[in-house]
């Protein structure tokens, strides 16, 4: 009886810290949300997946656009690299948009954006060969969000692996 | 006030006692006309026979209930409730006592009968003009049994033909893409159904992704966008036999795809090394054609009803924009000079208006604009909704409309809407699952 009182109160006062903590992460990831953008183009991580280590399978779009950024060069480059280091791998550059925009443009724009990738790839010696580019419009988000931060993740080129 | 009195004086009543009522579609229908639609009469055999094969109670009262149903959500017309009618719908079909229908204040008047005839559904009906005390028109059909749903929808075509001076669009059918699932992994399947929501029908199994399903306007052929393979590209389907083939011989995207007005071509975008051009493929002779040729994304193309023109939107300016060009592809003209984003321009069957979707400051808005680019007009905005189709009358626009999500994942939802020229009459369309990329089919009959 009196271990479980003692008990209920460990659990009160957990909970209470729990609470506290909650609301402490809430504000952290608050001000995160602030350094995952430049511009509107997504800078974190937290949807990159690795082909291998250092090399990341996606890059980031502005609105409406297809230009690559200094730092989506720089992972384009990692993939030519790893690429060239495994002649027998091809790849398939999925292209994407973000939902805010018609569904035929969008498909017309996700290719654009895999296209500005492949044609990063081909620069660094990929063989146009290994590569194949399919859009998916605004059909397959990774983030279900109506907000910009969700928008940004959406607007990316994601290499993947055919074979 | 008096302004308003004035157009109902002038809309509504007869100059003489043989001018006949008129219903003005050309503005926003605040003031819908008052109608009776009396449940057409049946007899007690034929009732019995109806019951036995198609499970309705009474058919005929099913069949007004269509009538009644299609002219309210056109919001032209004010069916009156049926409690307060005076007289039975056997005697009315005969001769209408006008006065008791004055009484109820109907301005028109539906009355008719079914009869079952050599295992056939045969109807007749009469449309009264109340005030002038005359009938305006009587038909009558016989077809199968189970056509019963259509009757319905050709009675209230001819109704809204004599009231307003204009086709109708009820016997009509909606192909549309439905959605279910979560956002991020949705399944969409090709659906078709009646305009008002009846006879629901999926018609590809969820497989593979599908969008943008059009009607050719000259038959019971559709074509749209399939994933099937991992291989975007665009498909014919016939919908009363199954058959499917891919149009052309593309090595990439093709996507877009709508029919030409006499249904012989194909009109599409194809996407290569991060352009997209648009083109053509005659269906007879599989010739194909490049209409664009342009570094920019030219999409959505949509023929005028003569076929003489195309309208499409592009990004050749920097944004997305829409433009007209003569269906060789020359003579390129924008249109779209508002501020904002313009985008799937769909030309009005009767030639005279393009609808169109507009983002500007993170809203959309469907509108129209006449095929020069003047007289825009934003008809509905909201959080998301574009891809507007007309009716084959060139009054209603459908479209589909998106709700935000929240950072959850919750709150999701596509629903196709309809709205009036007018901007007036705006109706979410009842449909099984999520729906989205509505197309109108023509009249099913002329």
């Amino acid at each position: 009886m009196r271990l479980n009182k003692i008990l209920k109160n460990t659990l009160l006062v957990l909970m209470a810290c729990l609470v506290l903590t909650a609301c402490a992460t809430k504000k952290e990831v608050a001000t995160d949300i602030q350094g995952q953008m430049q511009g509107d183009v997504y800078t974190g991580t937290d949807t990159v997946k690795y082909l291998a280590e250092g090399v990341p399978d996606r890059v980031f779009f502005a609105t409406n656009e297809s230009i690559l950024t200094t730092a989506s060069r720089e992972t384009l480059r990692a993939q030519a690299a790893w690429l060239r280091k495994n002649p027998g791998i091809n790849v398939v550059l999925e292209g994407h948009a973000d939902e805010r925009g018609t569904r035929e443009y969008n498909l017309a724009l996700g290719e654009r954006r895999a296209n500005a990738a492949k044609d990063y790839l081909m620069t660094y010696g990929i063989s146009s060969d290994r590569i194949t580019v399919l859009s998916y419009g605004k059909e397959r988000p990774v983030d279900s969000g109506s907000n910009p931060l969700a928008w940004s993740k959406n607007r990316r080129s994601v290499t993947v692996k055919a074979n | 006030m008096i302004k308003k009195i004035l157009i109902l004086l002038l809309i509504f009543i007869p100059i003489n006692a043989y001018a006949l009522i008129e219903v003005d579609i050309t503005r926003g229908n605040l003031n819908p006309l008052p109608l009776a639609v009396s449940p057409l009469s049946i007899d007690e055999v034929s009732r019995k026979s109806f019951e036995k094969i198609l499970k309705k109670e009474n058919i005929g009262s099913e069949i007004s209930n269509i009538v009644e149903n299609n002219l309210r959500t056109s919001g032209l017309f004010n069916p009156l409730d049926k409690k307060a009618f005076l007289q039975a719908p056997d005697i009315a079909n005969l001769k209408p006592r006008f006065e008791d229908w004055n009484l109820i204040k109907a301005q028109a008047l539906i009355t008719g009968k079914v009869n079952y005839v050599d295992d056939k559904l045969r109807v007749e009906f009469r449309l009264w003009d109340v005030l002038a005390a005359k009938e305006m028109m009587a038909l009558a059909f016989t077809t199968v049994p189970n056509n019963w749903r259509r009757v319905g929808h050709i009675i209230s075509d001819k109704v809204y033909e004599r009231l307003t001076g204009e086709k109708g669009y009820f016997d009509t059918r909606i192909i549309y893409v439905s959605e279910e699932g979560p956002k991020t992994q949705r399944i969409k399947k090709l659906a078709i159904m009646d305009q008002d929501g009846a006879n629901n029908k999926f018609l590809t199994l969820g497989n593979e992704l599908v969008l943008t399903p059009r009607f050719n306007p000259a038959s019971q052929m559709i074509t749209y966008l399939s994933y099937f393979k991992n291989m975007p590209r665009v498909y014919l389907l016939d919908i009363e036999t199954g058959t499917q083939e891919v149009v052309g011989d593309f090595p990439g995207m093709t996507f877009a795809p709508r029919f030409s007005p006499d249904g012989k071509k194909i009109i599409m975008s194809f996407a290569k090394d991060g352009k997209s051009d648009i083109y053509t493929m005659d269906l007879e002779n599989r010739i194909v054609e490049k209409i664009t040729n342009h570094p920019s994304i030219d999409t959505s193309p949509s023929y005028s009803p003569d076929g003489k023109y195309i309208t499409f939107n592009s990004d050749r300016s920097g944004y997305q924009q829409i433009y007209v060009m003569k269906n060789d592809g020359s003579d390129v003209k924008r249109i779209s000079f508002g501020n904002g984003l313009y985008g799937t321009p769909v030309w009005s069957p009767r030639g005279d208006l393009i609808a169109f979707t507009k983002l500007h400051k993170g809203k959309f808005y469907i509108g129209v604009m006449r095929t020069d680019g003047s007289g825009e007009r934003l008809l509905t905005e909201n959080y998301y909704q574009e891809a507007p189709s007309w009716s084959p009358n060139g009054r209603v626009l459908i479209f589909y409309r998106e709700t935000k999500t929240n950072s959850k994942g919750e709150g999701f939802s596509a629903k196709l809407w309809s709205i009036d020229l007018t901007g007036y009459n705006e109706r979410k369309i009842k449909t099984p699952t999520d729906a989205s990329d509505p197309s109108w089919s023509s009249l099913l009959s002329n």
